[in-house]
């Protein structure tokens, strides 16, 4: 696989410092190998330039490294790449080979390219998202220096972390149940900061909204697929068609074959592109509102921490049993709540940023898409026009 | 002076009545000018019966026999003589071939104006049919009658049984449906029942249309009735449950029977390969047909869908904070909006253009298939004629040995009767060849005419959404631009 073009989604300042791509991947049976390759001058690396083979799960376990480390409470961490899932594209391609004594050979040749060309965006996608993630990290300021992201980086063996098994599985559940039912108690505490009030109430619109939009723009491309597939259909029975005709109609049914082919290509370049800057955009912000929710989240549970600290502080006072122990509590809570405030202001500042950037370069881009195609379908169905109606 | 030739039957007048088993010699499509107009140089006086002959209309004021044109005969009436030459009449019987009876082709009907009539389950729908035409078979240039459905059907039931058997391919009627006709009925005035009338309309025109169209059919009397007179005779057996319906149904069951039963021995291949072409065709435009409606459906899915998300796109611009940003997406939304319109007039173009028409090619197969069939049923009577004759012939044989001098007359007058239906079988059924011939070869240039217009009216609307698009998105892309 060639290598992918750079993450499309965000924009990011890269420096000489650190670089991180995904130059190669591999597809096996029910598993994607990434090649991650890192050039980089920091000293801490024994050689400026290396690459090692990562898995889907090591990149879960690095992002949810970073999650569980207090230190970062205070960060945006930047949201895991999806599962790869080809599940969908096997399943249509393995129905094709089931299906292929019930079709003509060109047919079945035309599906299988079509399904091909579907199962290999997916894993362009796929690999798009993990770079992206990788990207993130090694453009956060402090992310960049942690120590199991070099590790990752580095380290070229395997790093045995194995997918989380079933009570694992159950424990995330009930965490995140318990984290959701806090975060409405905790939503409902007013913040003294305008700020951050004001960011809670924007997050928590926004993501809703985008949860929304992603949704709708998939619904969309999902019609437009379909569409495309239809007329995809149309063509191959009029391919069928103009073999056993008479030489007469051979001339219109082969016009008749590539129009239609040019339609099918006018409906699925929209949806791919559409896809692209549109549904992938809306699906990536909405994983990011979700982070910068998250760290909402974590201050707003460190400022409840930090108030009934002093409520204990107080009523320690007043019966003047335990004083120092609550003197340290509350000191510590203050200090890890300041410290939060801080880092999530400057977060949610470039969180507001790369939004910004992002949807300007994917809106036009889109645009500018479209009207490329526009005009070249144009052309296209300009001239075939002029054939018809110059025939006679 | 007189034509040289003393048949008048080689300028017979096309015998058409309501009753007939349609014309008995086909003579707008013969092949050979030559046969019967070798004789025709000599000089015709005006007064000869023989003209009379030649200018009159026969029993039916509606169909015209080989004749020159009429600027040929006409001016004539300060000449004593009217000289017919071969060559003026091969150029007028080319021209008469192209030109569907003196006049080019020039007509146009429109089916307008659906009206609902009366009220419940007695009403229906009331269709304004114009003609518009220079042609000279019709009285008036321009003339509008009112119709109803069971007319157009009652019109289709007479041509089809004047000719579908004697090898013209005449074009089915539109399906009736009771369940579209029902909802009208009852008075609902929605959308689907508003796509059904329209769907109908459109239907009803493009079925008179190619009727019209078909140069045998339009000198017809009773589509002339049809276009022409303010009143027409309700046509009571096209109801669907009436008892005609369901004679008409049984008889087709039986039809089907008979099919399968008759081994024809093909000795010529064009009929054997046309058949198998057709077996075909009907297939493939079946599927295609198919798979267009599922198009259709598709693209009206995805125009809800856009809209749809038109509107978050909107609601998504709203919430976000940073102005430009919030602009620009709701500017997305509206060319989202506008797009989903272009969708929509898409699948009705792709709806009109191609489902209709594709679903009407399935229906003419079925005719063109019919007529196939009706040449082998006339096969099958020639030679079940031929094989009584021989029966017969057997019989008389024996006779011959007998004393019973009126059996044997009797036999002998019964072989000669069979021995005239032997003849007529044949001639029937080269006859019925011969159209076929004809109305296949007219089949296929129509039908590659049709696609090519509906192609080039599909194409027009293409063209039309793509530059549409390119301003939608030309628009949009400096509020892209000017987010900073």
């Amino acid at each position: 696989l060639a290598s992918p073009p750079r993450a499309v989604n965000v924009d990011l300042q890269t420096d000489a410092t650190l670089q991180v791509d995904i130059s190669d991947a591999l597809s096996e049976r029910d598993k994607v190998k990434f090649t991650v390759h890192t050039k980089s001058t920091l000293p801490n690396f024994k050689q400026n330039e290396f690459s090692v083979v990562r898995q889907h799960e090591e990149f879960i376990w690095l992002h949810d490294s970073f999650v569980e480390n207090e230190d970062y409470a205070g960060y945006i961490i930047p949201p895991a790449p999806p599962r790869p899932d080809f599940d969908a594209s096997r399943e249509k391609l393995q129905k094709l080979g089931e299906g292929e004594g019930s079709m003509t050979k060109e047919e079945f040749t035309k599906m299988k390219q079509e399904l091909e060309a579907e199962y290999l965006a997916i894993f362009k996608k796929t690999v798009a998202m993990h770079e992206v993630f990788l990207c993130r990290v090694a453009a956060h300021p402090v992310l960049r220096k942690d120590l199991n992201f070099h590790v990752f980086l580095e380290y070229n063996q395997d790093l045995s972390v194995r997918g989380k098994n079933k009570k694992e599985k159950l424990e995330d559940f009930f965490k995140n149940v318990v984290k959701s039912a806090d975060g409405v108690l905790v939503a409902g505490v007013k913040d003294v900061d305008d700020f951050f009030e004001h960011e809670k109430t924007f997050l928590l619109e926004y993501h809703n909204r985008v949860k929304d939009a992603s949704a709708k723009s998939d619904k969309m491309i999902r019609s437009h697929k379909s569409a495309a597939d239809d007329i995809n259909r149309i063509a191959s029975s009029l391919y069928t068609l103009g073999t056993q005709d008479s030489t007469d109609l051979c001339k219109y049914e082969s016009l008749l074959k590539l129009l239609t082919f040019l339609c099918f290509k006018i409906e699925a370049r929209v949806a791919a592109d559409e896809d692209l800057k549109l549904a992938d955009l809306l699906k990536y912000y909405l994983r990011e509102s979700q982070a910068a929710k998250d760290l909402l989240y974590r201050r707003s549970r460190a400022l409840v921490d930090y108030e009934n600290a002093n409520k204990a502080l107080d009523k320690a006072r007043a019966k003047n049993r335990d004083v120092l122990q609550a003197e340290t509590s509350q000191q510590l809570c203050c200090h890890k709540f300041e410290k939060i405030s801080e880092s999530a202001k400057q977060e949610l500042i470039d969180f507001k940023t790369r939004r910004v950037a992002a949807f300007r370069k994917n809106l036009v881009e889109l645009a500018e898409l479209e009207l490329k195609h526009a005009k070249g379908n144009l052309q296209l169905l300009q001239s075939c026009l002029g054939v018809l109606k110059g025939n006679t | 002076m007189c034509l040289s030739s003393s048949e008048p039957a080689s300028l017979p007048a096309e015998d058409i009545s309501t009753n007939s088993n349609g014309p008995k010699q086909d003579l707008l499509f013969d092949e050979d000018p030559e046969d019967l107009f070798a004789e025709a140089t000599e000089e015709v006086s005006l007064d000869s019966p023989e003209r009379d002959l030649l200018l009159s209309d026969g029993p039916s004021p509606a169909i015209t026999p080989i004749t020159p044109p009429t600027s040929v005969i006409t001016p004539c009436i300060g000449h004593s003589l009217l000289r017919i030459k071969f060559e003026q009449f091969q150029t007028c019987f080319l021209q008469i071939e192209e030109e569907e009876g003196g006049d080019l082709f020039d007509m146009n009907i429109s089916v307008s104006d659906p009206e609902k009539v009366g009220d419940g389950m007695n009403a229906y729908m009331a269709y304004k049919v114009t003609t518009k035409t220079s042609m000279s078979v019709f009285k008036r240039t321009e003339f509008s009658v009112k119709r109803r459905f069971s007319d157009f059907l009652g019109l289709h039931s007479k041509l089809a049984s004047k000719y579908l058997h004697v090898g013209y391919i005449v074009p089915p009627a539109p399906e009736k449906s009771i369940v579209g006709m029902t909802k009208v009925k009852v008075g609902k005035e929605d959308q689907s029942s508003n796509e059904f009338v329209e769907k109908r309309r459109s239907a009803l025109e493009r079925y008179l249309m190619r009727t019209v169209k078909h140069p045998v059919l339009l000198k017809d009397p009773d589509v002339l009735q049809f276009l022409e007179s303010s009143d027409l005779p309700r046509a009571v057996s096209t109801q669907a449950l009436s008892s005609a319906g369901l004679l008409r149904m049984v008889n087709k069951a039986a039809d089907a029977v008979n099919k399968m039963t008759i081994k024809m021995n093909e000795s010529d291949a064009w009929f054997e390969e046309k058949q198998q072409h057709f077996e075909n065709l009907d297939v493939q435009l079946r599927k295609l047909h198919a798979s267009v409606e599922s198009l259709v459906c598709h693209r009206k899915e995805l125009s809800v869908n856009t809209a749809q998300f038109a509107k978050s796109a909107a609601m998504l611009g709203n919430s976000e904070d940073h102005t430009a940003l919030s602009r620009a997406l709701s500017q997305l939304a509206e060319v989202e909006e506008k797009i989903d319109q272009l969708h929509q007039d898409q699948a009705n173009a792709d709806f009109y253009l191609f489902s209709e028409l594709l679903g009407d090619y399935v229906r003419l197969i079925t005719a063109v298939k019919g007529v196939f069939d009706h040449r082998m049923k006339t096969w099958q009577k020639w030679q079940d004629s031929q094989m009584l004759l021989q029966k017969k012939r057997e019989a008389e044989a024996k006779l011959q040995f007998t004393n019973k001098p009126d059996k044997l007359q009797q036999a002998k007058d019964e072989i000669k009767e069979l021995e005239g239906k032997v003849q007529q079988g044949e001639r029937d059924f080269e006859q019925i060849s011969k159209t076929i011939r004809k109305e296949v070869s007219r089949f296929e240039k129509d039908r590659v005419k049709d696609f090519k217009t509906i192609i080039i009216k599909y194409l027009e609307s293409l063209v039309q959404t793509q530059q549409q698009l390119i301003k939608y998105w030309e628009a949009f892309l400096p509020e892209a631009k000017a987010i900073s």
